[in-house]
């Protein structure tokens, strides 16, 4: 899992240059009406505003349980560990 | 900070409960439309990355010339959230430039530098996972270049040609627009704030673990 982990960021790594070197789409010849851009240009806003605002509640949300579960975790093991050194400490 | 931790919680709760009220009362950007919306979230998610960027270079900066092991933690934590706001910035940005620019991504001065100074802390946090013993020096001087380009993100826009809007934007802002915009940028900072104290704790504890472990094996 780490290593599939380690190669997708190096693949991301390797292919963010290749994007930087794409050419940009060459401008329009002449101005063109709103009515008749492509379905693609008449992008609704809605869908976008909604995926930015989940895309951060999610990042929050996700990092807050990442939070919990690491501390609760190590406050386990911690007690633990405590509890090993007491019994130690009384032989 | 543990008689703050609870107050600025629940401070940030409350922000960010009326944030989205906030956010839907504010009027639509005249050429933008109701996409300019992301900008609520968007421009706090990086102010939350700058500043967890200078704590980061500031707290690296205590690592290398004090050597003290609290310091470490601080920057540890402050790298772990530059990322995340960094990640939020990053996605919330395109998301908006679709439809604001016509195109996800462009490679300009401001995203450019953005994506590589979010890359810096990712290289932090890479380091401090499998650079073995002796990494949070050479992780603390990586803090200090990540803290380095804070200025020159923030500035691009101004110095150089880009599609991003200027940070002249922010100041102008009507009052009915720059409300919200402030209401949102407070929430991003106290849950800066909050995130920083538990993963502050979080290796604190990781720390006492560690030492408890070379007291039972004494």
């Amino acid at each position: 899992m780490r290593r599939l982990l380690s190669l997708s960021f190096a693949f991301i790594l390797v292919a963010l240059p290749s994007f930087a070197l794409q050419q940009p789409p060459s401008p329009p010849e002449g101005f063109v009406p709103a009515s008749s851009l492509p379905g693609q240009e008449q992008l609704p806003a809605a869908p976008l505003v909604i995926i930015a605002y989940a895309v951060v509640w999610l990042l929050v949300l996700g990092y807050l349980w990442s939070i919990w579960s690491r501390l609760t975790q190590a406050e386990r093991e911690l007690a633990d560990v405590s509890r090993r050194l007491a019994a130690g400490q009384r032989r | 900070m543990k008689k703050l931790f609870t107050p600025l919680l629940i401070v940030t709760a409350a922000l960010f409960a009326y944030a989205p009220f906030a956010i839907q009362n504010a009027p639509y950007e005249s050429t933008m439309g109701l996409v300019q919306k992301i900008f609520y979230f968007h421009v706090p998610a990086w102010i939350a990355m700058f500043l967890a960027a200078m704590v980061c270079g500031i707290a690296g900066a205590i690592v290398i010339f004090a050597g003290r092991k609290d310091a470490d933690r601080v920057a540890l934590a402050a790298a772990e959230l530059a990322v995340v706001f960094g990640l939020m910035g990053l996605i919330t940005g395109p998301l908006w430039g679709r439809k604001a620019w016509g195109v996800w991504w462009q490679w300009d001065a401001r995203l450019t530098s953005a994506l590589v100074m979010w890359l810096v802390f990712v290289a932090y946090l890479l380091l401090r996972k499998y650079g073995g013993a002796g990494s949070e020096k050479l992780s603390a001087v990586l803090a200090l270049f990540g803290m380095a380009n804070v200025p020159f993100v923030y500035w691009s826009v101004n110095v150089w040609r880009t599609v991003h809007p200027k940070t002249s934007v922010v100041m102008t802002l009507e009052p009915s627009m720059g409300i919200p915009f402030l209401l949102c940028s407070l929430a991003f900072v106290g849950l800066f704030a909050v995130l920083l104290a538990a993963r502050v704790r979080l290796e604190t504890v990781r720390a006492s673990v560690d030492e408890l472990y070379l007291s039972l094996e004494d």
